[in-house]
């Protein structure tokens, strides 16, 4: 249907979209609907499955075009650009959204090159002002908001992860399923292997909704056991600042802060992280920001929500066992 | 093999930044301006594939006011062997597709084996231009590139690239687009032999005219720089840790519903 807003699927690998895509599809559909138009889910995969199919129709996308092939896994960029670009071409949607994954900044930074179209990448809001979309988005470290708008369609956004309100599963509700024929160059690419990363048990970092985060006052890498002890009573997942990274004592993909991750999560703990602006850049979003941090001039308090000056070693262990009284209740 | 390293002039991350009267930039006085440290990354990768090879040519390239000269320079002095600075008014309010249109057309001009790019500018956090180039050239390219080894002859490139949950690791046909992730390696700080021997290495100035484009309008604008609104108050839980944690469990629970 020409003008609607189209929701790219980011799946788990196993046919399912992931949670971030009732945030997406939710934009969507609010966005559509002050226009008379409606959200679509567009799914480039080697299978999905029937209960992935009927979550999107629940989660608002009134269509789902579906494009089922081996070709499209791994993701390509060269593949998956040409496939969206030909169905953008026949459809002509009024917006392209999808939400801030490593693949899909880059293949929406693609497709907008080949459709000749603008890109807000990493929003963290939408809205339609006088028919036209303007989105926000955090720049210079997070320091200034920058609003930007479109020249033409089709209006192409990512959204960052758990700022968007997502849409309340409605029982029920389906989506019409287009099997589109495209055509899917080649790819140049060839994939060698994947390295799979050992499962921490723990939720990933950049959709997380609780984020407990640590830097150099934990002291060194064998102190992080008592942020993970912590992290699996709520639920949440581990990150560290720059600090703790730089000093070898966390992987690089748990870096929160300008030269890592930039999440928002609901609720962000910071223990033993002074707050630098760099790695502010990556976590000032959150809702809920608490520290604890020995020095009382840590500049972290300052856009700290709540705050305890004191040891984390004492404190964070006492947090897990009050969490944990609190969640049996 | 010619390698083409894409770099952005950006403020550095301590400096403060304030909105200038014109509400849709930033006011530059005062401004420490440093090489975006992605691009940091893939400049010293392109510097490691040349002496791994013990051949080749680094050529840095920059769009940008003339304030970017200094950039550049510092890609010199860092070791690549030439500079391509894009200086044209027209490229004043340039989004990243016009950006991309224009070094993809230098890269057409140049032929380089490989383009590097930072992921991501620290400015403006678009982290589109690498893979604009690509597609506007046709090439394949691979974001977030944690590992990479050009092969021996020099016609392709093996590069992990980093996603949720791991990394894969793909052959490129070269030439190829790639962007540098934090973790591909350490960049080197210039020496003072290399900061002299800068002044000597050529800069080229280039107009848009020169390489046969005549800019578009963008296809995306900043209407409005905003400060960030302020956070409310937070609060200091005072007393021992554990009634302080109590009262911090109490209040996420209760005011804040975080949990």
């Amino acid at each position: 249907m020409a003008g609607a807003f189209w929701c790219i699927v980011e799946d788990d690998r196993e046919g399912n979209p992931k949670k971030v895509m009732a945030e997406v599809l939710g934009e969507a559909s609010r966005l559509a609907a002050q226009m008379g138009a409606q959200a679509e889910a567009v799914w480039l995969t080697d299978k999905a499955a029937p209960e992935g199919i009927k979550l999107l129709g629940e989660l608002g996308a009134k269509r789902i075009w579906l494009c089922e092939d081996p070709a499209f896994v791994p993701y390509r960029g060269e593949a998956w650009t040409a496939v969206v670009a030909e169905l953008a071409g026949k459809e002509s949607p009024q917006a392209i959204l999808g939400p801030v994954t490593t693949r899909q900044r880059e293949l929406m930074a693609r497709l907008a090159a080949r459709l000749g179209a603008g890109l807000a990448a990493d929003s963290t809001a939408l809205a339609l002002e006088d028919g036209k979309l303007v989105a926000t988005r955090p720049v210079y470290a997070g320091k200034l908001l920058s609003k930007v708008t479109w020249a033409r369609v089709p209006w192409l956004a990512t959204l960052r992860p758990n700022v968007f309100r997502p849409a309340e599963p409605q029982a029920g509700a389906s989506a019409q399923v287009e099997r589109p024929t495209v055509s899917i160059p080649s790819a140049m690419m060839k994939l060698v292997e994947r390295k799979e990363e050992a499962s921490t048990g723990l939720p990933e970092l950049a959709e997380a909704e609780i984020v407990v985060s640590g830097g150099r006052g934990l002291k060194g890498p064998e102190n992080f056991v008592i942020l993970e002890d912590l992290a699996k009573v709520i639920g949440a997942a581990v990150g560290a600042s720059r600090a703790a990274v730089d000093a070898g004592w966390r992987p690089h993909r748990f870096q929160i802060g300008q030269t890592g991750r930039t999440i928002s999560p609901k609720l962000y703990m910071g223990f033993g992280i002074s707050g630098a602006i760099q790695h502010l850049a990556g976590m000032r979003t959150s809702k809920v920001i608490c520290a604890v941090n020995k020095d009382p001039e840590a500049p972290i308090f300052k856009i700290a929500d709540y705050g305890i000056v004191g040891d984390l070693f004492e404190v964070a262990p006492l947090l897990a066992t009050e969490f944990k009284k609190l969640l049996e209740k | 093999m010619k390698i083409l390293v894409m770099v952005k002039q950006v403020p550095d991350t301590a400096t403060q930044v304030k909105v200038a009267s014109d509400p849709r930039a930033i006011d530059t006085t005062g401004i420490t301006w440093i090489v975006s440290p992605y691009d940091e990354f893939a400049l010293e990768e392109a510097l490691r594939i040349k002496e791994k090879r013990g051949q080749g040519e680094v050529v840095a390239v920059s769009l940008g006011p003339d304030r970017v000269k200094e950039t550049l320079r510092s890609c010199l002095a860092m070791g690549a062997d030439r500079a391509i600075h894009l200086l044209d008014p027209a490229w004043e309010t340039a989004d990243t597709l016009m950006t991309a249109r224009a070094l993809a057309a230098v890269i057409k001009q140049e032929t380089p084996a490989l383009a590097l790019f930072g992921r991501q500018a620290i400015d403006d956090d678009m982290g589109s231009v690498g893979a604009q180039v690509a597609e506007l050239l046709g090439w394949p390219c691979a974001s977030w590139i944690m590992e990479e080894a050009v092969d021996e002859a020099g016609k392709a490139v093996r590069v992990g690239r980093q996603v949720e949950g791991g990394l894969e690791v793909f052959d490129l046909p070269l030439p190829a687009v790639v962007s540098a992730q934090k973790g591909l390696n350490e960049p080197r700080y210039p020496t003072l032999k290399g900061i002299m021997g800068a002044k000597k290495k050529e800069v080229r100035d280039v107009k848009a005219a020169d390489l046969g484009i005549s800019p578009e309008p963008p296809a995306l604008s900043v209407t409005k720089l905003e400060a960030l609104p302020p956070r409310p108050p937070g609060r200091i839980i005072p007393g021992e840790p554990a009634d302080a944690v109590k009262e911090l469990v109490r209040s996420l629970r209760e005011d804040a519903k975080a949990i």
